[in-house]
């Protein structure tokens, strides 16, 4: 069991770079060698007991982030420290001390069953018995394992297999989680449940959690806090209502009307699709309103049915992007 | 001590967890197991139809070429249970599974180990073993308290011996990705070429498998020592005696490559 | 038939272009024939201490054998993925998708195999033997006749070989574990074929047996007529039943995937 230390802060970066020499094809035969700047320059500092998400499109720097903080692969320059140690130089010790549930990915044993991984990851992480006992029935009780605790993993639904990953990320008590996509591909019901859980264990036990995720619903449920990422660099650091306030200011108002036509003109909107009868407005919400869009259409031409986007966080990351 | 007891543990652990999903489907796992078995034997076949048509090779007969394969055999078969699994490590690296590997608080090499344990490939050993006991029967051995430790410390250096050549051999995976298939030279080849008195070949092949790539002792010089031969190729007595050195140094050096490979995978990124 | 030749050259493409994408597993594998091929040289070169001549062939031949094997191993695929990959299919189910298409599976799959058989004679058995025969002295026909002989004798044992590849991949639709027939098949073939020892040197009528065998026709016959000595003497003898084996069981392969087919559909596949 890891001593608990006094420092405030659970992750940290300062400057940290990473540079990758790709080869890529340039011509027929030859290779020419490049450097690709996965990461430029990003800093951030994680405090305990928080739950941040981080975000970016793909290929921002996301992964290769968390792979540094995890102790998969060493920076080409900065300094990193998780959980007061150095991931490139302690990893076996920091592996004691964090959790780590890959989405895409099953770290469980294939063909064991629920209940035997478990008890593999209590020798691997030498957890005491009791604390094992403990924390497996509460994660048990809260996640409702026990229907399949006993069936081979790869029997498991999508929604049973992660509910197990993210136990197993948490059974030897780690300080920190870092969590890639695990709500992907779940149904509602399924999401929910993940949300509610990492909300309890986080309010329970103080667990730090490093959220990446392209899940809107995940950030406003869990994250206090919001770090986006684009070409390798941070290009957000705050709070979500502020970032949507200062940037989420487009929605898109869908109108079904009554025939095809035209693009309709309305003032404050501009119609950025049109798929036969069936129109996209998008709109500011801070020049005009939703009824007062509708009205403006419905002067026009009949509606029929209606409905509103919500600007996507990709819409939102390429807005800051746009915006310098 | 503690630490490595520790690892004991865990490693038992972890491959009885995969042994136990094998035996899951007991038919299939006895099928695989004759199978891995017939296969093994086509090397016998081979050096059987060869002494129809000669009665010496190298100047060495039919029984003591016998010895020489079952030895090669059963070390080839227990090394192939424990780490054969590494001829799909590309694919470990491929899918992301070692990445999962490094977030776990154990020595990277270790997990991998223990990722597998194919029971079925113990095939080889099983016939290395009646090989071997045959060949005893057929061989006019002066036997010696040395001589009768000298076959199991044998095969036991002989197994870490071809396990150290194929962990050091498989880290070409981090560096090119598709070219693992050149391992298999030095594994199955290896073990192909243990099965024949290293006089025959080439001398700078012998060379290689002395000096380089110590396969040779795995069964050539410990068979020498068994058979009390002289040494046609005028090499010290010593190497006879120094297949436990040689397996440590093995050791050794495949431990060593596969940290700087690693080293280089964490630098060099996925 | 137009059409039909000009899928069977794009799909001959596809199957070479698979193979040329790995050059890295392409130069892997031919180190790995030649560390063979120089192992399986000596081994013999051992036996010809001891003996002028074994099975008919002298020194030279057993030399031309032990290069030749390696090199014809790679166009015969007597290993490799396509042991496994139809089996596969049928397993999963895919197979379902591929019998809906207006396309002749075996046919289609034989211009692919043909694809991948040029590939690696090119990048693989000619540079391999080219080594072997630069650093030993084997058989080299001085007889234009020969090579011709060799070469149709090539073309028909990989006809031979893709039948029984075929023929094997469909045990998967009636057997459980395709694995372990897959294994007995590869260890059958690969003793009969002469890939791990010369058929001729097998013991008296045994030899004689063996090399009228379908799998002698996948890799020993056309040794055979390189270094002259063909079965019963007669090249002609050697080159009909390859011929005869590989009509037999392309034929035997269209049955068989008929019947599987009925099984497939009776399940509701």
């Amino acid at each position: 069991m890891a001593e608990l230390s006094h420092r405030e802060s659970a992750i940290e970066l300062e400057d940290v770079r990473k540079e990758f020499a790709v080869r890529v094809k340039a011509g027929r035969l030859r290779r020419e060698r490049k450097r690709v700047q996965a990461v430029d320059g990003i800093s951030f500092t994680i405090e305990r007991g928080s739950i941040v998400g981080y975000l970016g499109p793909n290929g921002a720097g996301k992964s290769t982030t968390v792979k540094m903080l995890t102790g998969i692969l060493v920076p080409s320059g900065g300094r990193i420290r998780v959980a007061g140690l150095d991931p490139s130089r302690q990893r076996v010790e920091l592996a004691r001390r964090i959790g780590v549930v890959f989405g895409q990915r099953v770290q469980l044993w294939w063909d064991l069953p629920l209940r035997d991984s478990f008890e593999l990851l209590r020798h691997m992480y030498r957890i005491p018995l009791d604390r094992y006992r403990a924390n497996l029935e509460r994660f048990s009780d809260v996640l409702s394992l026990g229907p399949f605790l006993d069936t081979p993993v790869r029997q498991l639904s999508l929604g049973q297999r992660m509910r197990g990953e993210l136990t197993a990320s948490l059974l030897h008590d780690p300080e920190i989680v870092f969590l890639d996509e695990p709500t992907i591909g779940l149904d509602i019901v399924a999401k929910a449940a993940v949300r509610e859980f990492l909300a309890e264990m986080n309010r329970e036990r103080g667990v730090t959690v490093l959220l990446t995720t392209h899940d809107l619903a995940d950030i406003e449920r869990l994250c206090s806090r919001l770090i986006v990422v684009d070409h390798g660099h941070v290009i957000w650091d705050g709070g979500l209502d502020e970032l949507k306030r200062r940037y989420g200011q487009e929605r898109v108002l869908v109108v079904d009307l009554e025939e095809s036509g035209p693009a309709l003109e309305v003032p404050g909107a501009r119609v950025i699709k049109i798929d036969g009868p069936r129109q996209w407005l998008a709109f500011r919400r801070d020049e005009t309103s939703a009824a007062e869009l509708t009205a403006a259409v419905a002067a026009q031409a009949r509606i029929l049915d209606l409905a509103i986007e919500e600007t996507e966080i990709e819409e939102i990351v390429r807005g800051i992007y746009a915006a310098g | 001590m503690g630490e490595a007891r520790s690892l004991l543990r865990i490693y038992v652990l972890l491959v009885g967890a995969r042994a136990r999903a094998q035996l899951e489907y007991r038919a299939s796992a006895v099928l695989q197991l004759v199978g891995t078995t017939l296969i093994a034997m086509l090397d016998l076949a081979a050096i059987l139809i060869l002494f129809d048509n000669v009665p010496r090779l190298g100047d060495w007969s039919v029984a003591e070429v016998a010895l020489l394969y079952g030895i090669a055999s059963i070390s080839f078969g227990f090394a192939d249970l424990l780490v054969g699994h590494l001829d799909l490590f590309p694919e470990m690296i491929r899918d992301g599974t070692f990445d999962g590997i490094l977030t776990r608080p154990l020595p990277s090499l270790f997990q991998v180990v223990a990722s597998d344990f194919s029971l079925r490939r113990v095939g080889k050993a099983l016939q290395g073993v009646a090989v071997l006991i045959v060949a005893l029967t057929q061989l006019d051995i002066d036997w010696t308290l040395g001589r009768v430790l000298a076959l199991p410390l044998a095969v036991v250096c002989g197994v870490v011996i071809y396990a150290g050549v194929w962990i050091a051999l498989a880290t070409i995976a981090f560096w090119i990705v598709d070219a693992i298939e050149f391992v298999n030279a030095f594994t199955y080849g290896g073990n192909f070429l243990s099965q024949y008195p290293l006089t025959i070949f080439g001398r700078w092949l012998r060379g290689l498998v002395i000096f380089v790539i110590p396969l040779g002792f795995v069964a050539y010089f410990p068979a020498l020592y068994v058979l009390d031969r002289p040494d046609e190729l005028g090499l010290p007595e010593a190497l006879r005696y120094v297949s436990p050195l040689v397996a440590v140094a093995v050791a050794l050096v495949a431990h060593l490559v596969w940290t700087n490979a690693v080293r280089h995978y964490r630098s060099a990124g996925g | 038939m137009r059409i039909g030749l000009r899928l069977d050259w794009e799909l001959a493409r596809r199957g070479y272009r698979r193979y040329a994408a790995y050059p890295g597993a392409t130069a892997a594998g031919l180190f790995t024939n030649v560390f063979f091929g120089l192992l399986t040289a000596y081994i013999l070169l051992a036996v010809y201490d001891e003996r002028v001549e074994v099975g008919g062939y002298d020194v030279k031949d057993a030399l031309a054998y032990a290069w030749l094997a390696q090199a014809l191993m790679t166009i015969v695929a007597s290993f490799g993925p396509s042991w496994s990959e139809l089996a596969l299919r049928v397993r999963s189910g895919d197979i379902s998708t591929d019998l809906r298409r207006p396309v002749d599976l075996q046919r289609s799959l034989a211009s692919q195999d043909v694809g991948r058989a040029v590939y690696q004679a090119v990048f693989r058995a000619a540079p391999q033997f080219v080594f072997g025969a630069l650093v030993f002295d084997v058989t080299i026909p001085a007889d234009v006749g020969r090579w011709l002989l060799f070469a149709v004798s090539v073309c028909l044992a990989l006809a031979v070989s893709f039948a029984v590849r075929f023929l094997v991949n469909l045990g998967a639709f009636w057997l459980l574990d395709y694995r372990g027939t897959m294994i007995l098949a590869l260890v059958v073939s690969h003793m009969l074929s002469g890939l791990i020892i010369p058929l001729t040197f097998f013991p008296g009528a045994l030899a004689e047996i063996v090399r009228t065998l379908p799998f002698a026709a996948m890799l020993q016959a056309p040794i055979d007529l390189y270094v002259g000595e063909p079965l019963g003497g007669s090249a002609a003898l050697v080159l009909g039943l390859q011929a005869a084996w590989a009509i037999v069981l392309v034929l035997a392969g269209r049955a068989v995937l008929r019947a599987g087919t009925r099984k497939l559909v009776i399940q509701g596949g």
